[in-house]
């Protein structure tokens, strides 16, 4: 007895369940109708205009408003629709991820209502680009940080050395005891390229500069951070250079405890991927020298309109320098960062950019770069 | 009795009518069409089968929390830690499935049920506190999900991963992902987990109802005096409880594991699979089919309100608020509910 109701009520559940299995699949022929006229007006309207190119870009989670990639990457791409005539919802648009279980939802979205180009902004969007790519071989994909393989994406990221390089030629100019620190989080290849860059900057400015490299080991290590950067500078060091995401909070914070103590000392701080002023804020005054930013506006806005002209660099790593301004130095903090240390990075710019000075990557390319002074 | 029935389902189909309602109000409030905004939502949950199959996606972990939320409510306990159950199941689920070497027929049972054993134990820890110390079962849970987050963080960096930010993908034997389902909904990311889902709405429907463990928990839920009265255990029913329902819970942590993305990633925080149960559940008034049916309405929203601002035009803020007005009306149910017997027994 009870097991037959048991069994009744399984096949009752499955029932069900098949049941809106098929109100799901007839709902969808009707809506598919009713969407497919509507988004068939879209693109009838849109192709009206001045070409029928489109790009579209999937947050992470820190979505359109974060102060750093995605905000980036979206006013990049505005400024990409707005260049070419369209609106957002028209030729361009963005579509925001809430989870992590969301980033492949979006960009079949974003595939299916026809975009040409979908970026995936940030590392994190790596594996669900790589399998939808894969999936829709007639759609151009690209990501934002990170490399992936496949002939229909781009992979877009920066060439922080050269950044870095200028991140080392202002602390130079601005130190006063010819010492200066870099934090590092993980002792790993892509951050030894910021090391390598800084601290050929600052000896290419100054031999007699003293650099002392230090890595934290993590990211996410606020207090290694704050402890590393309390010992720098009780060693005379008075700008510091870090590249390591939250770590460096602590470096922030260290800075800003000695400032609070010492209004008088002059102490800095060099913030790293995007303009850390407000972290460096105390009082009226601000230990933020300057930050080494990736413009991944500049980016975006620039492989959309290789997409358009037809010539989508698929399956190709682009890395952006400072010759097309893909890295940089910010200027928010204009007391500290003076006309001056401005000028000197601008001529310092010019050089890498005239292939006067190649920057080193590596230690090894470190070590034969100095030797070469 | 009959009376009561329907009452059972009229308040909360009535709740979601009101939270519809709240949200068309909101978005005519702010110059968008309502309906367009809500035959997006709808296209978004089922508009073709690519869809459809993310939403089975996303049902699937809600039945799960939603079920493991229903079953302490039954007993008078209020599990606010699914979502911590779920970290430490999908992580003993990952764990299993990416170091162990097995054919499939040992290797997925093996990892769905040391995902459901890890469960459990994170549900034991506050359900012992509770019986024996009388800590309230909702302090530690909050706090033993925090426990979960931080810990799964760390042993995915360093223990299953060299520092990375996730684990490397399960393998294929302890994989619950569908090739049949994937090509049949264009690659969405549905899995056979939903009969896991679906069958395990059934056993707990099975316990509550059928068997004398359920009556007794159920009748600690009741009234634990007139339980302990009565000759029953009361602090091994509690115990009870929370281990089953945080197996319940960690078997959701399996369905994203080794469905929805065959790895566990450092994650920044909270999910929220166990938060949204709570609602689940109560929508679902604590009943297995009721959990059933809300959480394919949980799943639908979910799912649906991300494809509000790209056909809709609605943007992606107010999307959020709607969806939470929904979601709000929905749990007020509850509320409503509870006002309505609050009333009927003064009557009486």
């Amino acid at each position: 007895m009870e097991n037959r109701k048991f069994i009744l009520l399984f096949a009752l559940l499955f029932s069900i369940g098949m049941l809106l299995a098929a109100c799901g699949g007839s709902g969808s022929e009707e809506g598919n109708a009713g969407s497919e006229s509507g988004s068939n007006d879209d693109n009838s309207e849109s192709s009206g205009g001045s070409s029928d190119f489109s790009a579209a870009m999937v947050t992470d989670v820190g979505g359109v408003d974060d102060k750093s990639f995605n905000q980036s990457a979206w006013e990049g791409l505005q400024a990409w629709g707005e260049e070419h005539g369209m609106e957002k919802g028209q030729g361009f648009d963005y579509a925001q991820s809430n989870s992590d279980s969301d980033y492949a939802p979006n960009l079949n979205r974003l595939v299916r209502e026809d975009y040409n180009l979908v970026f995936g902004i940030g590392y994190k969007l790596a594996d669900a680009i790589k399998d939808v790519a894969g999936q829709y071989k007639d759609t151009n994909f690209a990501i934002v940080d990170a490399v992936v393989e496949g002939d229909n994406i781009a992979s877009i990221t920066f060439a922080d050395h050269e950044g870095s390089f200028l991140a080392g030629a202002a602390a130079a100019n601005k130190t006063n005891t010819n010492k200066v620190g870099f934090v590092g989080g993980t002792d790993s290849d892509l951050i030894n390229k910021f090391e390598s860059g800084f601290v050929a900057g600052a000896k290419t400015v100054n031999p007699d500069i003293e650099v002392e490299v230090q890595y934290a080991g993590a990211f996410d290590a606020p207090d290694d951070g704050k402890l590393i950067a309390s010992n720098m500078y009780k060693n005379d060091i008075d700008v510091i250079y870090h590249a390591s995401g939250a770590t460096g909070n602590g470096v922030f914070a260290q800075a800003k405890d000695i400032k609070n103590n010492d209004p008088e000392r002059e102490i800095w701080v060099i913030g790293v991927d995007r303009d850390q002023y407000e972290e460096g804020q105390i009082g009226d005054q601000n230990v933020t020298l300057t930050s080494m930013v990736k413009r991944v506006g500049n980016s975006v806005q620039q492989v959309s309109n290789m997409g358009m002209e037809g010539e989508f660099p698929g399956g190709e790593v682009l890395e952006f320098g400072v010759e097309d301004e893909g890295v940089g130095l910010a200027d928010t903090n204009e007391e500290a960062y003076t006309d001056e240390i401005a000028k000197a990075v601008e001529e310092w710019k010019q050089k890498i950019i005239d292939g006067e000075v190649e920057v080193p990557q590596t230690h090894d390319e470190l070590d034969e770069y100095l030797n070469s002074l | 009795m009959n009376a009561n029935r329907l009452f059972n389902i009229l308040v909360p189909v009535i709740s979601v009518l009101i939270g519809l309602l709240a949200g068309a109000l909101m978005m005519l409030g702010f110059g968008y069409n309502p309906i367009t905004g809500y035959a997006a939502l709808w296209n978004g949950a089922f508009g073709d089968l690519y869809y459809f199959g993310e939403t089975i996606r996303q049902v699937t972990p809600y039945i799960f929390t939603g079920l493991a939320v229903a079953f302490a409510f039954r007993s008078g306990l209020l599990n606010i830690g699914a979502e911590g159950q779920v970290i430490v199941g999908w992580l003993a689920a990952v764990w299993i499935g990416t170091t162990i070497e097995a054919p499939m027929i040992i290797h997925l049972p093996l990892a769905i049920i040391v995902a459901a054993f890890a469960g459990a134990f994170w549900g034991f820890i506050p359900g012992l506190l509770k019986a024996t110390r009388g800590v309230h079962e909702v302090i530690v849970t909050i706090m033993l999900n925090y426990t979960a987050l931080y810990l799964a963080n760390a042993i995915v960096r360093n223990v299953l991963s060299d520092n990375e930010d996730k684990t490397p993908d399960v393998a294929a034997t302890a994989s619950l992902a569908s090739e049949w389902f994937q090509n049949m909904t264009y690659f969405s990311r549905m899995h056979y987990g939903i009969f896991i889902a679906l069958f395990a709405a059934v056993i707990m429907w099975f316990i509550i109802e059928r068997t004398s463990v359920g009556y007794e928990l159920k009748s600690v839920g009741f009234n634990e005096h007139a339980s302990k009265y009565a000759g029953m255990n009361v602090k091994w029913n509690i115990i009870l409880s929370m281990i089953i329902s945080g197996a319940f819970a960690g078997l959701a942590g399996a369905m994203e594991g080794l469905g929805t993305f065959g790895y566990m990633s450092v994650q920044s925080g909270f999910n929220n699979l166990g938060f949204d149960g709570i609602a689940v559940a109560l929508l679902g008034a604590n009943t297995a089919v009721g959990v059933v049916l809300a959480a394919f309405l949980f799943g639908a929203l979910k799912v649906g309100a991300l494809n509000m601002p790209t056909e809709a035009g609605v943007p992606t803020e107010l999307v959020d608020v709607i969806i939470a007005l929904i979601i709000f009306c929905v749990a007020s149910s509850y509320i409503i509910r509870w006002v309505l017997l609050r009333f009927k027994k003064e009557e009486n």
